[in-house]
């Protein structure tokens, strides 16, 4: 059964018509890369999924059963994470408290509970060493870099088993190596049976690690085909609308 | 890509950098400072155990009001009805007990009531319109001052004070809370065995701590663990750093924030019982400009104006060096009115420090 089925979704803001009829299928453990040019909708598509705002129009359903998300935490319970296209980190706080941020590890008596730090510190430390990444989990945010912040807000995904991982050009700005770490870490999922929605602009990333692409295109899907079938030339025409759809 | 060049390159935090990034460290230094001086200038009486007290008590009033200040602060936000609070939690509390003849127990719960229902509103408002709090609460700030004035003048046929309010609930079980000295058995049991001063009568020159002082320090020992090593005290430092990132985290923020403002309007709403019982009277000055003083308390706490960062911690040192100043001048020959000069200076010291001179130390950008 498919982990995620996204029918007849659309999105207005104002006069904006961000997304039409936008309809997406996954399976688990499939990688689907999601692509599009600048403005195409594919954050706002991503966003909705995550629980961030709701479809002017569509319906999702997260393993058959239809959902309408209120806010994040209500897809977040449905084992669904997101790394958000401006990683959505509290720069005040330091590496682990935005990994759990939401999620706190406690420790205590009775009602009394507080804040289990060196777990917390720990754990962080050990999803950094498992990216690769030498963020350091007592760091500020706010002093990283910016492939140490994205680190940060992909480790944030590995707190659960989820069923979905959205990532929202996740590679954008982490140096080579660390690209090699990311897909790594989707092929896992992929091999743990996690779905994974990947939106980039790296072509060679997207042929590497995917199954199947989509492409949007101002709003509209105009194409979902399996990478086998496809190459990038292709995507590029779908992408600029050289290729009507395919 | 010029991030991903910086990428690698760690440096170790030193203890110093550790130590400035600590909020409430210019406040600690500020209050030294303040002891130092007044140390030299002042007369020895000041650091006695009555002394100590007597600048403790005006620092418990202000404090606070300070402690629900910097927690809002730290969420984001600011609160100047906090001030005007004082007055109309005054006389929502002195009219229950005089007009109404409401028992003690009761007439402190309309009153938390009332604050909290108003901090809710102040909260939703801001939360809903998006508009800055600064201009909301600024709105409350005249709002509950003029509905003190026309409230009192109301509940007394004319006068905008009102009196006999202690009289009223002297001999309520509840009133030791909130009223009078406590420990004023162990003091006299010091006495005894002098290990206290005691004039020639033999009673001690301290008879007790006064409960004001104790609300004070219990509440900020409680406000600092829920701020430091609590879940909610994350969240409260999430929502005043980037409300969006937490909300996407899962953090209620709107609830965290409502909740803040509903805590500071109550801490007014306590400072009120405890002077009004305190003095058994109510007046329309009450709190006058308190707010500004227990933001600036805040401020040289190490509370940042943009949210996010400070403690609960700095705002008591902070409101101690208030109680320190004000009391302080009138052990010296220095003329009173240099109080307001006085903390100016200080606000714009604690300002500088906290914005410039911590950035550079902690290479933040
Ligand atoms: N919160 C919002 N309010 C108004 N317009 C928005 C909002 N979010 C996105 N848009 C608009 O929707 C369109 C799609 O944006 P987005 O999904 O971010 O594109 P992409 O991620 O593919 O670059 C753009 O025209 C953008 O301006
Ligand atoms: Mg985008």
């Amino acid at each position: 059964m498919a982990v995620l089925e996204l029918s007849g979704i659309a999105k207005h803001f104002g006069a904006i018509e961000a997304l039409r009829g936008v309809d997406l299928a996954l399976e688990p453990g499939e990688v689907m890369g999601l692509m599009g040019d600048n403005g195409a909708g594919k954050s706002t598509l991503v966003k909705i999924i995550a629980g961030n705002f709701p479809p002017s129009e569509g319906a999702i359903r997260v393993g058959g059963a239809e959902q309408h998300f209120h806010k994040p935490i209500d897809a977040r319970r449905q084992g669904i994470e997101i790394v958000y296209q401006d990683l959505a980190l509290c720069d005040n706080l330091t590496a682990a408290d935005n990994v759990f941020l939401g999620r706190e590890l406690k420790h205590g008596f009775g009602p009394f509970k507080f804040l289990n730090f060196s777990g917390m510190f720990a754990a962080a430390a050990e999803l950094f060493n498992e990216l690769k990444s030498e963020t350091r989990p007592r760091d500020l945010v706010k002093q990283m870099s910016g492939g140490q912040r994205q680190a940060v807000a992909i480790a944030r995904t590995r707190l659960t088993e989820p069923r979905l991982v959205l990532m929202d050009e996740p590679t954008a700005a982490i140096s080579v190596r660390q690209v090699h770490e990311v897909l790594e870490l989707i092929r896992r999922l992929k091999d743990a049976g996690i779905a994974v929605i990947l939106i980039s602009h790296r072509m060679p990333d997207v042929f590497a690690v995917c199954d199947r692409v989509a492409v949007l295109r101002r709003g509209s899907k105009v194409a979902d085909k399996l990478v086998a079938d496809s190459s990038p030339e292709e995507i590029t025409g779908l992408i600029t609308g050289a290729i009507e759809s395919a | 890509m010029a991030v991903a060049a910086a990428d690698e390159r760690l440096k170790q935090a030193s203890f110093l950098t550790r130590l400035m990034r600590r909020p409430e460290l210019g406040a600690l230094a500020g209050l030294i400072l303040v002891s130092i001086f007044f140390y030299i200038l002042a007369s020895e009486q000041m650091f006695t155990l009555s002394g100590i007290l007597t600048f403790m008590s005006p620092a418990a009033q202000l404090g606070i009001l300070a402690i629900g200040a910097s927690l809002l602060m730290v969420g984001g936000e600011f609160d100047l009805s906090v001030g005007s609070m004082v007055a109309f939690a005054g006389l929502i509390f002195g009219a229950s007990v005089t007009v109404l003849q409401l028992p003690l127990i009761l007439a402190i719960l309309v009153t938390f009531a009332m604050a909290a229902a108003f901090g809710a509103l102040n909260g939703q408002i801001v939360l809903r319109t998006g508009l800055p709090s600064f201009i909301v609460t600024l709105a409350f700030l005249f709002i509950f001052r003029g509905l003190t004035l026309v409230g009192l003048k109301w509940a007394t046929g004319g006068s905008t004070q009102m009196r006999g309010i202690r009289e009223a609930v002297a001999d309520s079980a509840l009133a030791p809370l909130f009223s009078g000295q406590a420990f004023t058995g162990l003091f006299a049991w010091l006495a005894e065995r002098g290990m206290i001063d005691t004039f020639a009568s033999g009673v001690p020159k301290v008879t007790g701590i006064s409960v004001d002082i104790l609300w004070f320090i219990g509440l900020a020992a409680v406000g600092t663990v829920v701020l430091t090593r609590t879940r909610v005290g994350n969240w409260i430092f999430a929502a005043g750093g980037d409300g969006n990132a937490a909300r996407n985290s899962g953090v209620p923020v709107n609830r965290v924030k409502t909740s803040l403002f509903i805590i500071t309007a109550c801490c007014a709403a306590l400072v009120a019982i405890l002077t009004v019982m305190e003095t058994g009277s109510t007046d329309a000055r009450r709190g006058f400009q308190k707010e500004f003083e227990a933001i600036i308390a805040a401020v040289i706490g190490g509370c940042l104006l943009t949210g996010g960062y400070g403690s609960v911690i700095g705002a008591f040192f902070g409101a101690i060096i208030f109680g320190m100043v004000l009391i302080g001048l009138t052990y010296t020959r220095i003329d009173q009115d240099w109080y307001l000069v006085f903390l100016g200076g200080m606000l714009l010291i604690a300002v500088f420090f906290n914005n410039v001179v911590r950035k550079r130390a902690t290479g933040e950008r």
